[in-house]
């Protein structure tokens, strides 16, 4: 990750989970929880979306469906599911 | 396990989407294997047999999960099948690029308790991604049979039916590693395990069914609460309703354990090269690159097909229909009228007809095989998410529909990969206003017929046909979706190569089901048609057929339409290209396409005309796709819906054409 991603990932409240959709793209973070249904909860668990796993974003535009690789897979996201995984920055 | 004889064994093969598991079945089995229907659901079952040192092994594709919770009939149909059909050995294929999440599903399995081997596919692909496997080590650490495969070179498959057969056969040493789960839930699990014990079915494992009550599995908890007494059950819900995190925690043992089995096994670089895969998507998901990719590639897709099957086409349906229609005649040569008319126009003309279309499926079916195989299927589906979003539906709903314009038969069928079964019914049901390679041929034939600019006029109403499915899709959503949100959540997969071998397959799967229908519903049909354009009387013009478009004038005179184009459009019920040939009989008793077309344009204003493909275009899905909706729908509540429906709208579409292009003077 270059300097200025990180800059502005500290910049993001530095301990407080904040929503997945707020992640940009080329930035780290670890999955922090899941809100949402269990359908939706177990679903993104199975997927390897669990609490401490690393997550990084390869596209979010702000709009529309998002892009994140999380053990090695990549998944396009709606953005009303990324909205429910709750990450930590770093 | 004892030493047994047997000459066949039983193997259900598992894996999560994306591992390559249909190419590892489709290379064990090739065309021994024989596709259908799950019993009672509408999920693929394929299976068949191959043959290793002497022995029959009977292996059952399961269908391709990421887990086996209830979260769709898919993974209800995976575990149920591993439960109840106890096959002998299970093959769990996982991808050795994501090897953490495919061993998630075999987490899942070895809680299952039945023998597993795994095929460790992809091998070459990690290397590429500078993962080194030792799979010695994984083998140890897991107590299961790892395999390393490359399953597109054909690598590794004999070997793995090897260890299947030492499982199975030689009651080789197998003791897997169970995963395990977090120490503050292992005391919980025990607790609902002592109290629920003694009322589980006998087939299912009782930690299993403890462990998926804990995890809040719907099927589950409706399979035991009628079991257990009633201060048993308020027992297991508080303890469950302490546990709300569950199946989210639960997941998480199951990864820690796999991260604890992968550690020694696996070396992964520090920082991963910038793959093929991250160079293409820049492109193939970018909003805007992206939407031109794929709408460079749909042209290229339909330039391809036209310009390679109608000529084939013709081709066909001259020597193939006609050389049998010539056939039949000198055989039957002797036998009355009726029964050559019934075999020439009635099987072979309907029949024969439907199956010219063989080779535009063919080249359409290609290529459209290919795009899926190389992984680009998954990057069309997210551009198009944005614009599925607008009729309530997501970007997986947009592969079904692409494949609607070779054929609506296995849009219908196709629409299987939408998980939610109200957005698979939308799906379904604005599937036949995609235009099918038979309604483009029909405009092919028609359009230069009456306009000078027939590409402007077929572009045009390809475009009405697209807008019309998305206001159908928006009004619809209102009824059927009632505003639910879908998930959408999608795998991209990496790139790799087309494999032929599986794209063959893939293509000849679709295409028999197409022949298949071909034989059985559009003949049936076909014959009945014959018999309503036949009786009484022996013509068409004094057949059922004609008093019934003579009974339709009314409504066709509103747009300038007399009863032969209403006939026309009511054949195109069979199929849709029997429009034409319908027109060619009762325009023109010769068999030239000249005199059709002088006859055409003296009885058909412009106006008319252009009403007429209108209608013909938004017209009700034909006798196949029907059959499919009903068949996918489990109910005749649907495909009468549909009919019905795209009455009404191209009726209307029919009379909104005639009367605007009246207006703007086209006369």
């Amino acid at each position: 990750m270059d300097k200025h991603n990180q800059d502005t990932t500290s910049s993001l409240s530095a301990n407080h989970a904040f929503s997945l959709v707020e992640l940009k793209s080329g930035q780290t973070a670890t999955i922090h929880s899941l809100r949402g249904g269990t359908g939706l909860r177990s679903r993104l668990a199975a997927l390897g979306f669990t609490p401490g796993t690393g997550i990084r974003m390869l596209q979010n535009r702000g709009h529309g469906p998002l892009i994140v690789t999380v053990r090695d897979t990549r998944i396009a996201l709606g953005r009303g599911e990324a909205y429910k995984v709750w990450v930590l920055s770093g | 396990m004892t030493e047994q004889h047997r000459d066949s064994i039983r193997v259900a093969l598992a894996g999560q989407p994306n591992v390559g598991k249909s190419t590892v079945f489709n290379l064990l089995t090739g065309l021994s294997q024989h596709v259908g229907n799950w019993p009672g659901k509408t999920v693929e079952q394929k299976a068949g047999t191959c043959e290793f040192d002497s022995l029959t092994f009977d292996v059952v594709d399961l269908p391709g999960t990421y887990s086996l919770s209830a979260n769709s009939p898919e993974e209800l149909i995976a575990r149920e099948y591993i439960i109840r059909e106890k096959p002998d050995v299970v093959v769990a294929i996982v991808n050795a690029a994501t090897l953490e999440r495919s061993l998630y599903l075999v987490a899942e399995l070895l809680a299952l308790g039945v023998p597993l081997v795994i095929g460790l596919n992809m091998i070459d692909v990690a290397e590429q991604q500078g993962l080194t496997i030792e799979t010695h080590v994984l083998e140890a650490a897991l107590g299961v049979p790892v395999v390393p495969m490359v399953a597109t070179k054909g690598l590794g498959l004999r070997e793995l039916l090897a260890r299947v057969q030492d499982i199975a056969c030689d009651g080789a040493e197998y003791q897997p590693n169970e995963p395990d789960i977090r120490a503050d839930h292992k005391q919980v699990l025990q607790l609902i395990e002592n109290l629920i014990g003694s009322y589980v079915p006998e087939e299912y494992p009782a930690t299993w069914v403890a462990l998926k009550i804990l995890e809040g599995d719907e099927q589950i908890t409706r399979l035991m609460r009628p079991r257990l007494p009633e201060g048993t059950w308020k027992e297991v819900a508080d303890i469950i309703g302490q546990h709300e995190d569950a199946c989210v925690a639960v997941a998480s043992g199951r990864y820690s354990w796999i991260a604890r089995m992968v550690r020694a096994a696996v070396v992964r670089p520090k920082i991963g090269p910038i793959t093929l895969t991250d160079r293409l998507d820049r492109w193939a998901t970018h909003p805007l690159w992206g939407l031109v990719i794929l709408v460079a590639i749909l042209a290229v897709t339909f330039a391809l097909t036209y310009a390679l099957g109608s000529p084939l086409q013709e081709l066909l349906d001259r020597h193939i229909v006609g050389g049998l229609a010539s056939l039949a005649t000198s055989i039957l040569g002797s036998a009355p009228a009726w029964l050559l008319s019934l075999v020439v126009d009635g099987a072979i003309h309907g029949v024969g007809t439907v199956l010219t279309f063989f080779p535009i499926l063919l080249i359409f079916f290609a290529v459209l095989g290919i795009l899926e195989d190389v992984g680009y299927m998954a990057r069309a589906a997210y551009v198009m998410d944005r614009f599925m979003h607008l009729m309530g539906l997501h970007g997986k709903s947009f592969l079904p529909l692409f494949l609607g314009f070779g054929c609506n038969v296995p849009a219908v069928m196709g629409s299987r990969v939408v998980e939610s079964p109200r957005a698979r019914l939308l799906t379904i049901l604005v599937a036949p206003l995609v235009p099918c390679t038979a309604r483009m041929a029909v405009i092919a034939f028609l359009a230069p017929v009456f306009f000078r600019t027939p590409t402007l006029i077929s572009w045009g109403l390809l475009t009405l046909n697209l807008s019309v499915l998305v206001l159908a899709g928006l009004l619809l959503n209102r009824v059927i979706l009632r505003g639910e949100r879908v998930a959408f959540i999608m795998e991209l997969p990496l790139y790799h190569l087309p494999n032929w071998h599986t794209i063959a397959i893939g293509i000849w799967q679709r295409l028999m089901s197409f022949v298949e229908k071909a034989g059985t519903i559009i003949l049936g049909v076909s014959l009945v048609i014959w018999g309503l354009s036949q009786f009484p009387g022996g013509t068409l013009e004094t057949s059922w057929m004609a008093s019934l478009g003579r009974r339709l004038q009314p409504i066709g005179s509103l747009m300038g339409l007399d009863w032969r184009m209403m006939v026309a459009l009511l054949s195109s019920f069979i199929a849709k290209e029997n429009a034409v040939a319908t027109l060619g009989v009762l325009f023109g008793q010769t068999e030239s396409e000249a005199s059709i077309a002088v006859a055409l344009r003296a009885a058909v204003t412009p106006s008319a005309a252009l009403a007429f493909l209108v209608m013909q275009m938004l017209f009700i899905p034909c006798v196949a796709t029907v059959s499919a909706i009903k068949q996918e729908t489990a109910s005749w509540r649907w495909p009468a819906f549909a009919v019905l429906f795209l009455l009404v709208v191209s009726l209307v579409g029919g009379l909104a054409t005639y009367r605007l292009a009246a207006l703007f003077g086209l006369g």
